[in-house]
């Protein structure tokens, strides 16, 4: 009870505050901007009601993009994870590399995508996979790595091989750490789709938010923001609950 | 075979090693370095087939290091380990199971999958393995536990099946060490009792570590105490009586009480 209470009531707080703060336009005058700049909370609601179509078609594709973006991401991160676990030299080698692919400034170099990958989503896939992949890796490998050497050595003893060892032992350990890794990889996942289509002059709700804040529809470009929550929250819920069925032991 | 080994045996085919069921083990002048830190020093040890062998001496003596270099785990710096024929690591890692201090578990498993784990390395099907261990459930006290996972069992249940994980491997020679040393101290008795058990019914030959010398008087056919680091022998013991049926009683009788105090005077001698 409590779990939920307290969050709702400060989310409550906090969206009176706004509509007090944006209708008085107090919030305005104090800024010194244009009200319709500012808009309040029932505008925003009004803006999702009455575009509920564009939104949701424009949700659709963003959610698209991030989920292929992050199923590549995953799917990357466990093989450079197995593959720098299993061998020391490709570990040493592929470590700056991890982390370089990280200090890569994405809206900079977004535009580089879109002329290698073509106009459309493939811009935003490498820059949502590019964007999730490190975190995926680097707590995979960690998981890995927290495995305990008298573990592997019982089961040396227990004839086991190189493969069963990785499969019974070090994979069952990684596993809780793959999924803090792509639990926290899910919420920036969102956020990359949204720097790819500033680029990428296809649809998505990061399309339509760079569209209306050029038009000023400040209230639907919130609306779409408040969507693209809602997208990034029901995708971690996803993973919590799939973490929750897999990983039982803990 | 005494009558009750034989039900035991009849009852619950354990993995057979073959004929390699009589592996004993010899040490010779065994020496064990890393770097420039010497561990054990100029070794010699002998263990008849089917023969217990207790090892005690002061922490961090080297002993673990030990069972590691018979287990196959580690090769000495200098000197022979035998198990039977074989004398590689791979050779000494085919023929011994090592039982870790801590029992390991691993906690995604079920008790019954953790004890079948070395069944299921060397290729059966888990229902195979399954009921081979499954067999071995009940007369090791864990009936109807076979589906728990390790945090819902008790302590001296998880040394249990940590114990049947290493017996299910099948392998001639058994390395534990310091089985019980996480236990409370009436557990620890019961445990003790209950090897002395599983040994007589089920003879191999084991190397078991301990820095509890009424442990190893009880559990061992005979005891050897290592000085402190670099570990040699400073005194060999046979034990008055071997597993004894009624450990209460066992550990009590003069003999008993003499060679403990032997082997703690030897102890402290060693320690210094």
């Amino acid at each position: 009870m409590k779990r939920w209470l307290l969050p709702a009531l400060l989310l409550i707080g906090l969206v009176a505050a706004w509509q007090v703060a944006a209708s008085t336009e107090a919030l305005a005058d104090l800024l010194g901007l244009e009200p319709f700049l500012i808009p309040s909370p029932v505008e925003i609601a009004e803006a999702l009601w009455e575009n509920r179509t564009l939104l949701a078609e424009n949700a659709w594709v963003t959610l698209k993009e991030v989920v292929f973006g992050f199923a590549i991401a995953m799917v990357a991160g466990l093989v450079f994870a197995i593959a720098m676990h299993l061998s020391e030299t490709l570990r040493l080698a592929l470590q700056p590399l991890v982390v370089a692919s990280q200090t890569i400034p994405i809206i900079v170099i977004a535009p580089i995508l879109v002329v290698w990958f073509g106009f459309g989503s493939g811009p935003t896939l490498a820059v949502v996979a590019l964007i999730s992949f490190f975190p995926i890796t680097v707590n995979t490998l960690d998981g890995f790595r927290s495995v305990d050497p008298e573990a592997t050595k019982m089961m040396l003893t227990l004839d086991a091989s190189r493969a069963q060892i990785l499969r019974r032992v070090e994979a069952p350990m990684a596993l809780p750490y793959f999924f803090s890794g792509a639990k926290i990889a899910v919420a920036v996942a969102v956020i990359g789709a949204v720097f790819g289509e500033l680029v990428a002059p296809d649809a998505g709700l990061g399309r339509l938010i760079f569209l209306d804040m050029q038009l000023l529809e400040t209230a639907r470009a919130f609306a779409a923001v408040f969507v693209l929550s809602l997208m990034a929250l029901a995708l971690y819920a996803l993973l919590a609950l799939a973490e929750r069925r897999v990983v039982t032991w803990r | 075979m005494p009558a009750k080994a034989k039900e035991f045996a009849a009852a619950a085919t354990l993995p057979s090693p073959g004929d390699s069921n009589g592996d004993g083990v010899s040490i010779r002048g065994l020496t064990h370095s890393y770097g420039e830190l010497t561990t054990i020093d100029s070794l010699d040890l002998e263990v008849p087939a089917h023969g217990v062998l207790g090892l005690v001496g002061p922490s961090g003596c080297g002993k673990s290091t030990l069972l590691e270099l018979i287990s196959g785990l580690q090769e000495p710096s200098q000197g022979d380990i035998a198990l039977g024929e074989a004398t590689s690591a791979a050779g000494r890692l085919a023929r011994c199971a090592f039982m870790p201090q801590r029992d390991l578990l691993l906690p995604w498993l079920t008790a019954i999958d953790n004890a079948a784990l070395a069944l299921r390395n060397r290729g059966l099907r888990r229902a195979q393995a399954r009921r081979r261990a499954g067999l071995l459930f009940e007369r090791f006290g864990l009936a109807g536990f076979e589906r728990a996972k390790p945090a819902e069992l008790s302590g001296g249940m998880r040394q249990r099946v940590a114990f049947l994980r290493t017996l299910m491997a099948g392998k001639p020679v058994m390395a534990l060490d310091e089985p019980f040393a996480s236990l409370d101290a009436i557990t620890r008795g019961e445990m003790q009792e209950w090897l002395a058990r599983a040994l007589e019914a089920d003879p191999r030959t084991v190397v078991l570590v301990t820095h509890d010398v009424e442990e190893a008087l009880y559990l061992c056919d005979r005891v050897a105490v290592l000085s402190a680091r670099p570990a040699r022998i400073v005194d060999e013991l046979s034990a008055p009586s071997p597993r004894a049926p009624d450990r209460d009683e066992a550990v009590t009788d003069p003999a008993f009480v003499a060679a403990r105090e032997r082997a703690l005077h030897a102890l402290r001698g060693g320690a210094l």
